[in-house]
């Protein structure tokens, strides 16, 4: 069954999806649509350093986005600059270093679009694996974790005070964030990642009035978005990444009329 | 001393430094299980602070905190919540702990904000936030209720009932509740403990006590002093026990 490439793909993007819906959501909910993308261009590094060693992609690019953001922690500690200075600085740097690594890397044949905007045909079973599995155990993680997450987000004090502990939760989550780069970074692409977290999310932000509600829509969008935009991009023949956002951003326009309809009824 | 069993939380000669400025220093306090305390001063006195501190808000503190439970309910002074959450008045009473919908019910029906359960958050006016802030931090039925000036914005008959939840939540539950306030009648008519804070603990004791203090005449003023003294004549009948810091 898996034999097809384009099964896989739709396999690949369906598990993806069921991941990035609720993480996107606290993406919007904690304004780190930027820590994404940094986590995200540094993915390249750990790209690179994966053909470099032979390694494994998803886990390669795990680690670096994980070290990205233990230093982007600790300079935010350490030094005086704003936290979108610092994180441009993380994401073009270490986008810039992964490019001139992938300069020396020559003898390797290198597929630089597919890493940027996502390839359908790239999948594989082993993928598979890591996508399904690997998304399965974000999500038990973000489950456990949910409640001081959450918390936290509304209010980190009420949280702090009420014996949450929101400081493990937050660096949990962070880990959870460079894990779903990690697994998703075949299928949408590095530069396009964000958009698979952050737009479903801001579509399901105009359909719902609970946080739950937001999570299910979010999902069922990503899902959406996959699958038509996976279609688009076998029939089309265009990069799987710009395809399954472009469906992404076309719900999202939709979503709109409904924000509308209750603006109207308002007032 | 069988007394130490009921404490909840101590402070012992707490402080916090911020930028080489002292916020408050040397504070030593403690609530008991069923007990009220209050801490009353002047703006920037260290009241938040204080209140914060006791919370394990602050780490990086002068002196200690002990604190003996984890259940505990805050109703802050200052809460920023980011209005792009879609969050309605039910999710926000589940926000720390789970509970079941009568608990809910029964919390927003005491603090009279029953009719808002299911209204977006951020559609709430002041006083009916305060209420549901105030309801999620019973609903809980914590030992500790931390109430940094839980009624501000409600409506005067509203501020007495409200006080007087406070204080019958105080008797049922056997929690303790260290209260942050400026309304002095009421502070002087439901606390068992007052703690007059000035950047440090200018004086402590019970309601009397700390009215006839010249730290606080000279805080206060000499008016202040009297509405409490007036007080004392009105509703003598509820401090049996003049003097003492817990009552019976």
């Amino acid at each position: 069954m898996f034999d097809d490439f384009f099964i896989r793909a739709l396999v690949a993007g369906i598990g993806v999806a069921f991941v990035t819906g609720p993480l996107g959501c606290f993406v919007i909910w904690r304004r780190l649509s930027y820590f994404g993308d940094t986590l995200a261009h540094s993915a390249l590094l750990g790209v690179t350093l994966a053909f470099t060693m032979e390694f494994n992609i998803a886990i390669s690019v795990f680690v670096i986005s994980s070290i990205i953001a233990l230093i982007l922690i600790q300079l935010q500690k350490k030094t005086n600059l704003p936290g979108d200075a610092l994180l441009g600085l993380l994401a073009h740097s270490s986008l810039a270093v992964g490019l001139v690594v992938v300069g020396f890397l020559t003898f390797i044949r290198f597929d630089i679009m597919g890493l940027l905007f996502g390839d359908i045909l790239a999948v594989s079973v082993d993928d598979l694996l890591i996508i399904w599995i690997g998304g399965a155990l974000i999500l038990l993680v973000l489950k456990l974790i949910w409640k001081p997450l959450f918390a936290s987000t509304v209010n980190y004090e009420l949280a702090e005070a009420e014996g949450l502990n929101p400081d493990r939760a937050k660096a949990i989550f962070t880990i959870l964030m460079a894990a779903i780069i990690a697994i998703s970074i075949k299928m949408v692409g590095l530069l396009l990642i964000t958009g698979m977290l952050i737009i479903p999310a801001a579509m399901a932000r105009n359909l719902s009035s609970s946080p739950q509600s937001m999570v299910i829509y979010s999902t069922i969008g990503g899902l959406l978005s996959v699958i038509i935009g996976l279609f688009t991009s076998l029939e089309f023949n265009t990069s799987s990444g710009p395809s399954i956002i472009t469906a992404a951003l076309l719900l999202f326009i939709l979503s709109l009329f409904k924000i509308k309809q209750t603006i109207k009824l308002k007032n | 001393m069988s007394t130490d069993q009921n404490i909840l939380v101590k402070l012992n000669d707490a402080g916090l430094q911020l930028n080489n400025k002292w916020l408050v220093k040397g504070v030593s306090l403690q609530v008991e299980k069923g007990e009220i305390v209050t801490l009353i001063g002047p703006n920037g006195s260290g009241k938040s602070t204080t209140a914060k501190i006791a919370l394990g808000i602050y780490k990086k503190i002068d002196g200690s905190v002990e604190k003996y439970t984890n259940k505990v309910g805050y109703v802050p002074q200052k809460i920023s919540i980011d209005w792009t959450l879609p969050l309605r008045v039910n999710d926000f009473m589940m926000l720390t702990e789970s509970l079941n919908k009568d608990t809910i019910d029964e919390a927003l029906s005491l603090t009279g904000v029953i009719h808002l359960k299911d209204k977006n958050l951020g559609d709430l006016s002041g006083g009916e936030f305060q209420r549901v802030l105030l309801a999620r931090a019973i609903s809980k039925k914590p030992d500790l209720l931390v109430l940094d000036e839980p009624v501000q914005g409600v409506d005067f008959t509203g501020e007495i009932a409200l006080y007087e939840l406070i204080k019958k939540i105080s008797d049922e539950l056997s929690c303790g509740i260290l209260l942050i306030s400026h309304d002095l009648h009421t502070v002087m008519s439901a606390t068992d403990h007052v703690v007059c804070l000035n950047g440090h603990v200018c004086c402590s004791g019970s309601p009397m006590d700390v009215a006839k203090n010249n730290e606080y005449k000279a805080l206060f003023g000499e008016q202040a002093s009297q509405i409490l003294s007036r007080y004392e004549h009105k509703h003598d009948h509820i401090h049996t026990d003049e003097g003492e810091i817990k009552k019976n």
